[in-house]
């Protein structure tokens, strides 16, 4: 397990660093390609969504939408609050706070 | 932007203990890697024991940005040293970017502005090694967290962070495919439905702004 952390680390070190070196230190011989650039923009929103939705629909391995999974409405209503209100903060402790509701009612 | 970052360390550092992830690692993924997202990625796949080529895949993915802030800033370090370049690529983040980025814009050509940069920039890392430590004084201090639902902190977290980014349409699209193909594939080995999610949203994504681009061109 240790070895493993320490590869995990050392290699995600390597390749973040590597990619923030890239044309600070070698960039007089690199142009950043106009189809990646607009790529990356929608890097973050894929990568945080494909993270969470199996999270929350499908907490333990099969799709749960039934009132047991408070994943979902906890997750939608911190959405919801982030989009209406802008304030990442807030957001993330109404989502706890519907979270917990919801176990206590269910 | 120091306040900003406060809850996202705390998050972390908490979320990291409670997954079972020993201090020092998480110490070391700040201190080391010191870029949030790819960090908070991280724990969800280390706690469930990827193969390391898929992390590292992963990390690369979820990091490329910081690509595009290394090439918006070289106009601005070209005549830095190179020694210094080297150190302050280290510290290039989102919100490092964000801050250096409009300063120097607004004073080009200012003798201070790599002294401005590293000052951002330390300012930047001691304050998220706080959190983060703070973070993991939460995670030891309070056991059996994560069966209080702790999990469900990274949900509320990229919820919050994701859902005001939906309002342009493309975005929308690119996060709508990517959480489909995520909830389909959530069975794939290696947890490589991440990744396919990712880039078929990338893609959709693309997709989604170049059709929207022919509609509004006659």
């Amino acid at each position: 397990m240790t070895l493993y952390l320490v590869l995990a680390v050392a290699g995600m070190v390597a390749v973040t660093y590597g990619i923030r070196l890239s044309f600070l230190v070698f960039g007089h011989r690199l142009s950043f390609p106009a189809w990646l650039e607009r790529a990356l923009r929608y890097v973050p929103a894929a990568v945080l969504t494909a993270l969470i939705v199996p999270m929350a629909l499908a907490p333990r391995e099969v799709i749960d939408l039934s009132v047991a999974n408070a994943y979902f409405p906890g997750a939608v209503v911190a959405g919801a609050v982030a989009l209406f209100t802008e304030h990442t903060l807030a957001a993330i402790l109404s989502g706890f706070a519907a979270y917990g509701l919801w176990r206590w009612l269910f | 932007m120091l306040v900003g970052a406060a809850p996202f360390g705390v998050i972390f550092g908490t979320l990291a203990i409670a997954s079972g992830i020993p201090v020092w690692a998480t110490l070391a993924l700040s201190a080391l890697v010191f870029a949030g997202s790819s960090q908070f990625v991280a724990v969800s796949l280390i706690s469930a024991g990827v193969a390391l080529p898929v992390l590292w895949l992963t990390t690369f993915v979820v990091n490329l940005r910081h690509a595009l802030y290394s090439a918006t800033l070289l106009p601005y370090a070209r005549h830095l040293p190179a020694r210094w370049r080297w150190l302050l690529a280290f510290w290039l983040t989102d919100e490092t970017f964000a801050v250096v980025e409009r300063q120097l814009r607004h004073h080009v050509g200012e003798r201070d502005g790599a002294k401005y940069w590293l000052g951002s920039s330390l300012a930047m890392y001691l304050n998220w090694q706080l959190w983060t430590l703070v973070g993991v004084l939460v995670g030891q201090s309070v056991p059996g967290l994560a069966s209080l639902g702790l999990d469900f902190a990274m949900v509320a977290t990229f919820a919050a962070i994701v859902a005001p980014q939906l309002r342009q349409r493309p975005v929308l699209v690119a996060a709508l495919v990517a959480g489909v193909v995520a909830l389909l594939a959530r069975s794939l080995p290696y947890k490589l439905g991440l990744m396919l999610a990712a880039c078929a949203g990338v893609l959709a994504g693309l997709l989604a702004e170049r059709l929207a681009l022919q509609k509004g061109s006659p």
